[in-house]
């Protein structure tokens, strides 16, 4: 295998939970609220994928306590926003405060553990083609999962009758309510399946990525997942763009360190979080501000009486 | 009293519906029946508890006492959803619609039943054909006028068959031409057997469709009539509870040279779905009113912001406030040149919902009595609120309350008293009496015209013609962020205002082929 | 089942007064279930966390020391978050007033205008920092939130680049940190033997100044009325440009004099860390003491507890240092919801068979 296969490869394996965390982030924003918890609760994904893979020795378990983690803290964040309609911005922020402390009480334990890698997923024949065998044919369960993910929510957004409710109630809560759509139960699921998605992005990084824990190894990955949803403006097929441009990005930075051009390494470290930032003023540059926003994010939904 | 009526049991009847928020019973032991085909007013001031006897009628409230009978048997309609599945429909006063959908998609969120975009397409033909809706399923809503809006609120109750379809104030967002095309198709539903709620407080129309109507005051019926036998005069006293007077003119107002110029005022659109004005031309002298007529969002609210500078034009001499050009300024130096300013929104833009009176004041006064080298002085400030609030009589539920706590009424007072009591020389208000009960829209009016007589220029934008015929002394309409020509009240009628409203007054052909 | 969330129409100011300790009482439960499911005494814990600090006199300096950067920086987000402006970088400006502070205090060599400049320049620092996510917003639109967090990231690493590069010691035995600062350049302390230095009088005069601000001038009333109404604030003549970049200059500017303070007068020197995450922590308890001054004072009193007590803990208990993050986390989710709570009913409707 060449450098150059090898380096596709990464930025695959770089870019795949980025893709997930947005997914379940623009489903949860097109519903109308806004999770700054992404980071909070992809770390205790990865926590929780981890201890419970090393300890059941079974990546599927793994996953499956990734998910459920993942879940539950977007259940907690849940309960604040809708059920108490607290301010959404610090209860995210909130939200990764406790998802970052909490996740390094629960790894601390597996701190130098390691993981096997996962099996890739050859499919017979198509993977052996060069180049493009391995890339498009040859990867982890978790690539295919989150490409079909993509095709699916874009599908569900678009096509599925639930799908045009929840972008109706993420426009107009106040039109919503009025018509006698359920915006609160709608909601509420579409905060957990955020926290589902985050939470199998952070197992993909304990599990597959890394194969190791270490207390915040989501590194701003979940802030930069935030920032793509703003990027891919709130449709899932440009989140699955960004999101590899973004993987590549860190994956280049990665290999330039170690060819050790003289350039200081935090320089190189620091340019996902300078990409970021560049992508967002490009993005207000070409449109204007908040293009494609849902028309009711962020905001809490009290009914009037 | 009772509308005993030859064809049998009535389709709805509510008995004894009481709503109670707090202190206050928003209605009150309320009893009304309908009949299948019937179309049944629902009259009453703003407040009296139309709004949430409806909403109690379509399940988004539960009352607090009272039964709702459909078809003899008594049913719980804890939501709109079940509301809808027996039967009733409802065309909101603010829609409920979005934005950002296509025309179909919002039809087929808002059906209970299985869809598809192709049968909600072709399902929107019939009916269109069938009522005269004609509307485009591919559109965005944003780039719709309220006539076609409406109709998609309507088209959305009619493809589910309704039994009763609830309007509340459906014609408040249309020209009068446009609003004759709605009694034409709510006629058609009638004789085919649907029976219509129609709230409204204007009684002409009201004359015109409804053989009963119901009146409400203060929550409770006052009043079970057939508005065509009684003089419109009747009702409003019925409503009202006592005369309304009529705005004293005084003198005639004497116009005594310009105090707002506007010329070739252009402004691209602001927000993603507003409106751009093109070419404004318009003077306001000193010592009179210009109304300015249009329907909603047809650039207004543009126009209210180029005028009081929250925004600002290219060019400085797109506006000329007594004598000085100030196209380029902001609003706070507009202010300082003897400007004063009324938005449309009361809560929000014109005060805060949750600041007290006096802390409001400060708003359009920072630059004078109640601060001095940037501290504020609390104490002139509420000197200030409580002198607003004797000038223009604002009931309040205590000394220095928040302004939200106050009703559309006496707030509306509240901030155009802020404004006139600054004695300002040029005067802008949006909406002057929007929402407002009849009472306070008096006072309003009265206020205004007695501004203009002391010598001061306003300009009143409405979408009100009656308010505008009462106290403009000069006129224009405003469609699609063009402004027509100014001209003299009793040179406009009713009608030729309305085809400017529909833009479709450019000539005289034009006029004559309608 | 299913319920229902509707405004008060009153708000007791009794509920308003009483909601930031009911919301530490409840953080304070949930806290001390996790300590009990981590197999330790809760009881114990809660000696160690708060009794022990607050009956110790050394600790109760330690104490002022860790909440003069809390203070600081949470006044400056005071003025942000007054105006409805997230500016959650505050642990990246202060960073940077660290940084360009510290660069005076190595290029010079005493000199009695050091100490003022290297504290004008943390200043200067945090505010410039502050303003780039400012300028972004009011030049191009980007959203503030996210370019403020991400530009805490590239401090943290210009930060580990210098200590690790340029700045190294060259006689540190090869470990990442600075020289340590001359006399001139170090803060002077409170009183002779204490450990309390001057940044705590600095918090102090930010907050009488805030009250004052806050309460009595047209600028506050502006903030206010910016974050209240902002259609209003228009209205008004306050320019939202010119709000957004003062608030993200004050807020920045006290974040960097809280870095020039803490690294001047605490450490002595850089090293790759020189925050416990206090730009974080800052934003809870801006908002445990209600965006108000005073409040923001008590608050920050009360967090820095929960430091000193996770670090007594970590070392007497053996529990991890996580778990202050963590609760800080409840808490802050915790004083969120009672606010919320104070302002909002909730009933819950029991659907039977109709009435």
């Amino acid at each position: 295998m060449s450098t150059f296969e090898a380096i596709l490869l990464t930025i695959v394996t770089a870019s795949t939970p980025l893709l997930i965390a947005a997914l379940g982030e623009l489903v949860t924003e097109r519903s109308g609220v806004l999770n700054l918890g992404v980071e909070g609760m992809m770390a205790m994904g990865a926590a929780c994928s981890f201890a419970a893979a090393v300890t059941f020795n079974s990546t599927l378990l793994g996953v499956g306590a990734g998910i459920v983690a993942g879940t539950l803290m977007a259940a907690l964040f849940a309960v604040v926003v809708l059920g108490f309609a607290a301010n959404q911005v610090g209860s995210g922020l909130a939200l990764t405060i406790l998802g970052l402390g909490l996740s390094g009480l629960i790894g601390a334990p597996f701190v130098g553990a390691r993981r096997d890698p996962v099996a890739p997923i050859s499919i017979p024949g198509l993977s052996d083609l060069p180049v493009i065998g391995r890339l498009f044919f040859g990867q982890d369960l978790f690539v295919y999962a989150s490409i079909l993910l993509t095709i699916a929510v874009a599908y569900y957004l678009g096509r599925i009758r639930s799908g045009l409710t929840l972008r109706s109630i993420g426009e107009n809560h106040t039109s919503a309510h009025a018509l006698g759509l359920p915006v609160w139960r709608v909601r509420f699921l579409a905060i957990l399946f955020g926290g589902a998605c985050a939470g199998l992005a952070g197992a993909y990084l304990s599990l597959v990525y890394t194969r190791f824990w270490s207390p915040n190894m989501t590194a701003g990955r979940g802030w930069i997942a935030l920032a793509l949803v703003v990027f891919a403006a709130w449709r899932p097929g440009w989140a699955l763009i960004g999101a590899y441009i973004f993987g590549a990005a860190t994956v280049l930075q990665l290999h330039a360190q170690a060819a050790q051009f003289g350039v200081p390494s935090q320089l190189l470290s620091a340019v996902p979080y300078l990409a970021t930032i560049l992508a967002l003023l490009l993005l207000s540059l070409r449109h204007g501000r908040a293009l494609g926003a849902p028309g009711s994010l962020g905001t809490p939904f009290v009914p009037d009486r | 009293m009772a509308d005993v009526s030859p064809s049998g049991s009535p389709l709805v009847e509510l008995k004894g519906i009481s709503k109670r928020y707090g202190d206050l019973l928003a209605n009150d032991g309320i009893n009304l029946a309908i009949q299948p085909g019937e179309i049944h007013a629902l009259l009453g001031e703003n407040g009296a508890g139309k709004s949430t006897l409806v909403k109690i009628l379509y399940g988004v409230i539960e009352p607090s006492a009272g039964q709702i009978l459909w078809e003899g048997r008594p049913v719980s309609l804890s939501s709109p959803v079940e509301a809808r599945a027996l039967g009733l429909g409802m065309v909101f006063q603010h829609f409920s619609l979005f934005d950002e959908l296509t025309v179909a998609e919002n039809i087929a969120v808002a059906l209970t039943d299985d869809w598809d975009l192709a049968t909600v397409r072709s399902k929107l033909g019939d009916i269109s054909r069938a009522y005269g809706l004609a509307l485009e399923p591919d559109r965005a809503v944003w780039t719709l006028s309220a006539g076609e809006r409406q109709r998609i609120e309507i088209v959305r109750c009619l493809l589910q068959n309704p039994r009763l379809l609830i309007l509340d104030e459906p014609t408040s967002v249309l020209t009068p031409q446009e609003a004759e095309h709605l009694f034409v198709t709510l006629d058609k539903l009638s004789a085919d057997g649907c029976a219509i709620l129609y709230i409204s407080h204007k009684l002409e129309e009201v004359r015109r469709l409804c053989r009963s109507a119901t009146i409400l005051r203060g929550g409770r019926v006052v009043a079970s009539i057939d508005p065509r036998e009684r003089s419109a005069r009747d009702i409003a006293a019925l409503m009202v509870g006592n005369e309304i007077g009529e705005v004293r003119t005084g003198t005639p107002h004497v116009p005594k040279g310009a105090m707002l110029t506007v010329s070739k005022l252009s402004m691209p659109a602001g927000g993603l779905h507003g409106q751009a004005l093109e070419d404004i031309n318009l003077v306001a002298n000193a010592g009179e009113i210009v109304g300015i007529a249009g329907i909603a969002g047809n650039g207004q609210s543009e126009l209210f912001a180029a005028l009081s500078g929250e925004r600002l034009a290219d060019k400085a001499d797109a506006v000329v406030i007594a004598g000085k050009t100030c196209g380029t300024i902001d609003i706070d130096n507009r202010r300082r040149l003897g400007a004063a300013f009324v938005p449309e929104e009361r809560l929000g833009h014109a005060a805060a919902p949750t600041h007290r009176l006096s802390e409001n004041t400060l708003i359009s006064h920072a630059a004078t009595e109640v601060s001095r080298s940037g501290f504020i002085l609390l104490n002139a400030a509420r000197r200030l609120a409580t002198a607003i609030i004797k000038a223009f009589d604002v009931r309040t539920p205590n000394g220095d309350p928040q302004a939200r706590k106050l009703s559309g009424g006496n707030l509306q007072k509240f901030v155009i008293g802020r404004e006139i009591i600054r004695q300002p020389k040029l005067l802008i208000v949006d909406q002057p009496t929007w929402g407002v009960d009849a009472g306070a829209a008096r006072l309003i009016r009265q206020a205004l015209v007695d501004l203009a007589g002391e010598g001061s220029a306003v300009v009143v934008i409405s979408q009100d013609l009656d308010e505008l015929f009462e106290v403009a002394d000069r006129m224009a309409v405003i469609h699609q962020g063009r402004l027509s020509a100014v001209k003299p009240v009793n040179e406009w009628t009713k009608e030729a205002v309305g085809l400017e409203m529909l833009g479709i007054a450019q000539t005289q052909g034009a006029v004559h082929a309608v | 089942m299913r319920f229902e969330l509707t405004p008060r129409p009153t708000i007791s100011p009794v509920a308003r007064a009483l909601a930031p300790v009911l919301a530490f009482v409840t953080a304070f439960l949930i806290a001390g279930v996790v300590v009990w499911l981590m197999g330790r005494s809760p009881i114990a814990a809660f000696q160690v966390y708060v009794l022990q600090p607050l009956s110790d006199p050394w600790a109760l300096q330690e104490l002022l020391v860790k909440a003069t950067p809390l203070a600081l920086i949470a006044i400056g987000l005071s003025y942000c978050f007054r105006a409805n402006f997230w500016n959650i970088g505050a642990e990246g400006q202060y960073v940077i007033g660290a940084l360009l502070g510290s660069w005076l205090a190595l290029k010079t060599h005493g000199g009695f205008w050091v100490m003022p400049a290297m504290l004008v320049l943390g200043i200067l620092g945090g505010a410039l920092y502050g303003l780039i996510p400012a300028f972004l917003k009011t030049r191009f639109g980007v959203n503030e939130i996210l370019t403020s967090l991400m530009l805490v990231y590239v401090a943290q690493l210009l930060l580990d680049y210098l200590v690790r590069g340029p700045w190294r010691d060259p006689k540190g035995f090869n470990f990442p940190q600075s020289v340590t600062f001359d006399p001139a350049a170090t803060l002077p302390l409170v009183a002779d033997g204490s450990r309390v230095h001057y940044g705590t009088i600095f918090a102090l005069v930010a907050v009488i100044v805030t009250a004052i601000v806050l309460g009595r001038t047209l600028f506050g009333y502006r903030l206010k009325l910016t974050g209240d109404a902002p259609r209003a604030a228009r209205f008004a003549g306050f320019s939202a440009k010119h709000t957004t970049l003062a608030v993200f200059a004050i807020s920045g500017g006290l974040a960097g004099l809280a870095g020039i303070s803490e690294v001047s007068g605490q450490i002595g020197q850089l090293q790759p860390s020189i925050s416990p995450g206090y730009g974080f922590t800052a934003i809870t308890v801006a908002f445990l003491g209600r965006l108000n001054p005073i409040g923001i004072l008590v608050a920050s009193l009360v967090v820095a507890l929960t430091f000193i007590g996770g670090e007594s803990a970590q070392i007497l208990l053996k529990l991890p240092l996580d778990l202050t993050q963590a609760f800080q986390g409840i808490l802050l989710l915790c004083v969120l919801s009672a606010d919320a709570l104070v302002s909002h009913r909730i009933r819950f409707i029991t659907r039977g068979g109709g009435k």
